[in-house]
């Protein structure tokens, strides 16, 4: 299924448990993945705060919030910036959702899912969406110019959710 | 459904009696543009399409569906239900074209000021605007555009198949013309070849 144009990594395919972390999201706050146990996790990995492509994606994301609301998803942006650009980054563009800092050690966390750029030292543009009991429910690397969208996750969520109905 | 996602494609077809359309069903070529009145790259876009308009002529239909950023751009929102609004009386593209010459204002009184400059009955403009009559049109053209794979403004889908290139004249000139002849192309097959089976 992976087509090597896509991207460069191959991400942490479905099926898989997600890994578990612990980051910062401010200079006083951590966000790990098991307090979202129960629910729905939206990961996007973007390389890096203020480059343009991110800019629209994220933007994106946070027009979106109502609609990821709707299926209980929580969505946490994950890049190596520190907290310190991750609050002025969300507060220049308007952002409510987490930024987590995977500062130190340096993107350990896109390691983890196998969405790290050795070659650049940040992570691809990748996004995972993570189903209640923690596991890797859909995987998918954008090339890194190009903003990947939202109807990727939108799909993954309807199908979480019919599932869950059909259980 | 891992990596690999198909070509994106417009979800939403194009619909003569909802759309916002200039020029004809049966030109070589659709275009629809996933817009935001208050977003610079589609300002910029707005004098460009008006030339590839002119050097297509009847070949080429042109769409505009709405899709603001309101995290980016707090007007945008507020002018695409001015647009739907001006719609309602008949003036979309008097509007649409007002709202990107004048992008730097977008305020509810310049707003105001278009729907006076194209005679609009004011008090219907002023109320359904308050009301917010057209905000679900717009959310739908939103979402629409995102089950669509719209990721940022402007994006363009021709014939049904979003363009990934870019968006200067002679490169969205090109890229036209191409879908027009690859429609052509299929539309002469299904004409020649036999029936399957």
């Amino acid at each position: 299924m992976t087509d090597p144009s896509v991207g460069h990594a191959s991400p942490l395919p479905p099926g898989s448990r997600a890994p578990d972390f612990q980051l910062a999201s401010t200079p006083d706050q951590r966000v790990s993945l098991a307090e979202f146990r129960g629910s729905p996790v939206i990961l996007a990995f973007y390389p890096a705060d203020w480059s343009p492509v991110c800019t629209d994606q994220m933007a994106l994301y946070q027009e979106l919030l109502p609609e990821f609301r709707k299926f209980n998803a929580q969505l946490l942006g994950i890049s190596v910036d520190g907290v310190w650009s991750h609050l002025a980054f969300a507060s220049d563009r308007n952002l409510h959702f987490p930024l987590l800092a995977d500062f130190e050690p340096k993107g350990a966390v896109a390691r983890a899912y196998h969405v790290y750029r050795d070659e650049d030292g940040t992570s691809e543009r990748a996004l995972f969406v993570i189903d209640a009991k923690g596991m890797v429910a859909w995987s998918y690397v954008s090339p890194v110019g190009l903003n990947p969208g939202a109807d990727g996750i939108l799909r993954a969520l309807e199908s979480l959710k019919s599932e869950g109905a059909a259980a | 459904m891992s990596a690999g996602q198909s070509e994106a494609v417009l979800t939403v077809p194009v619909s003569e009696g909802r759309d916002h359309i200039q020029g004809s069903a049966d030109a070589a070529v659709t275009m629809v543009e996933y817009g935001d009145y208050e977003c610079p790259y589609c300002g910029a876009a707005y004098p460009i399409i008006k030339e590839v308009q002119a050097r297509m002529g009847n070949r080429l239909r042109f769409v505009f569906r709405n899709f603001p950023i309101a995290t980016s751009h707090p007007h945008a929102e507020r002018a695409a239900e001015a647009a739907e609004a001006a719609a309602g009386q008949g003036a979309f593209w008097g509007m649409h074209d007002l709202l990107f010459e004048n992008q730097r204002h977008q305020h509810d009184e310049d707003l105001r000021s278009y729907a006076e400059r194209l005679g609009l009955d004011l008090d219907r403009f002023d109320r359904e605007l308050v009301e917010g009559m057209h905000a679900e049109r717009v959310h739908e053209d939103f979402m629409g555009g995102v089950r669509s794979g719209v990721n940022g403004t402007p994006t363009f889908y021709m014939n049904g198949a979003r363009h990934d290139g870019g968006y200067d004249v002679e490169a969205l000139f090109a890229a036209l013309e191409r879908a027009a002849s690859s429609e052509r192309s299929k539309s002469e097959k299904v004409a020649q070849s036999p029936p399957q089976r």
